[in-house]
């Protein structure tokens, strides 16, 4: 079932147009990635799904509810409890500890200090960087800094998680293991994931692969927003 | 692929017949080309006859004649040999994908080139999508990770190239057709 929709969604930086009319469904809990070359506006594609930037035109809704429309504070409700958002890096908040970083979503959504403390060690725990948590990013490698952004990301288990080159920051074999764990993580708990990358490889985990190109989806690229073969569901 | 270097190596732990060869093959370069139980037995031949490897008993009880084979002293030479050799990292630029690119753009115009582009990508993205659920199964061994991981590198290399190509097909067409 279709969840989340993007409809003829359209985008610019000031006379610089980054969207130009771009479609698009995301059913519940699969992955999809959005790939294509360096300004093709896969990210503007996806702050405008995750409802950070609101599009200029076209309309984006959220299980049959626009929330394109809706107000600043509506929609960072929705990201606090429907979405979760992972960028490449500089998420986590440098004077919180890895425990603190993780339940911090919680707090925000009302969570009691303990609950969220004990779901912020089980996430760590997932992300098998348990021993992590009560040190402070400054003191953590990339990777470890990664998996408990990741983690911070699913710990609401929220419907769809948005992830901007999750692992562009990483070497190829530790972004592999965040991107492993969290797909993983994220299909038991069918979190649907849009996933932004321009490597192959990295789409390569998806269930489909949407290319955009000069604001548009790219019909002459593999992606034609049909499934491939090799699939993994 | 070496197969004689590949049975050599095989062999350098103690000695083996061909049938246990075949398998150790097969689990230690999963994915490879298949290695026909002919071409074990025909390379041990060509390998006993130059020497490298010597008949080292026979182990009659499982039926037909298996001649167990054992590194020579020469053979080992000639594997540390080869393993101390640095492979010439591509040479030449040479392999079919590029080439029948080239060829595309020779003897069509500039959409044939683009439409097989555009189904090689397709066709490489299914590859590498087969061989990351393959590399992402948790039963998958060590073997198979790094096997997987080498053809998912080479992929991944190629589609960029792909991508790249399709960006410069129309110029390239141009300067080959003048």
């Amino acid at each position: 079932m279709t969840q989340l929709q993007a409809r003829g969604v359209v985008r610019a930086y000031g006379p610089t147009p980054a969207l130009r009319g771009v479609t698009l469904d995301v059913t519940e809990g699969e992955i999809v990635a959005v790939t294509g070359p360096s300004g093709c506006g896969k990210s503007t594609l996806l702050h405008c799904l995750a409802g950070i930037l609101r599009p200029d035109a076209g309309e984006v809704s959220w299980r049959g509810h626009r929330i394109d429309h809706l107000s600043e504070a509506a929609r960072s409700r929705l990201r606090r409890t429907e979405f979760g958002v992972l960028f490449q890096f500089g998420q986590l908040v440098a004077e919180l500890t890895a425990a603190e970083n993780v339940a911090l979503p919680l707090l925000l959504a009302g969570t009691g200090r303990r609950e969220a403390r004990t779901a912020a060690l089980t996430w760590l725990e997932r992300f098998g960087v348990a021993e992590l948590a009560d040190l402070r990013p400054g003191e953590m490698s990339g990777g470890q800094q990664q998996r408990c952004a990741t983690a911070r990301a699913l710990v609401t288990e929220p419907r769809v998680l948005f992830a901007d080159e999750p692992t562009g920051a990483l070497d190829t074999l530790t972004g592999e293991q965040v991107l492993t764990q969290l797909v993983r993580l994220a299909r038991e708990q069918r979190t649907a994931v849009v996933l932004v990358t321009h490597e192959p490889r990295i789409a390569a985990y998806a269930d489909r692969e949407i290319v955009l190109r000069d604001g548009l989806v790219d019909h002459t690229g593999l992606g034609l927003d049909v499934p491939l073969a090799g699939g993994s569901r | 692929m070496s197969t004689p270097h590949v049975l050599l190596g095989l062999l350098a732990a103690g000695s083996r017949h061909g049938y246990e060869l075949k398998r150790a093959h097969d689990e230690r370069l999963p994915r490879a080309r298949p290695l026909a139980f002919g071409q074990v037995y025909a390379t041990l031949g060509r390998l006993e006859r130059d020497g490298l490897v010597a008949a080292a008993g026979q182990d009659r009880a499982a039926g037909p004649d298996r001649t167990a084979y054992a590194l020579t002293g020469e053979g080992r030479a000639t594997l540390d040999q080869w393993l101390s050799t640095v492979e010439p990292p591509m040479p030449y630029v040479a392999s079919t994908l590029f080439t029948k690119v080239v060829v595309a753009l020779l003897v069509a115009d500039v959409d044939r080139a683009r439409t097989y582009l555009i189904a090689q990508r397709a066709a490489h993205t299914a590859r590498l999508r087969e061989l990351t659920t393959v590399k992402a199964d948790p039963a998958a061994t060590l073997s198979d990770v790094v096997a997987a991981d080498f053809a998912i590198a080479h992929l991944d290399a190629d589609l960029r190239w792909l991508h790249a190509t399709l960006d410069r097909v129309a110029d390239w067409h141009r300067e080959v057709h003048p």
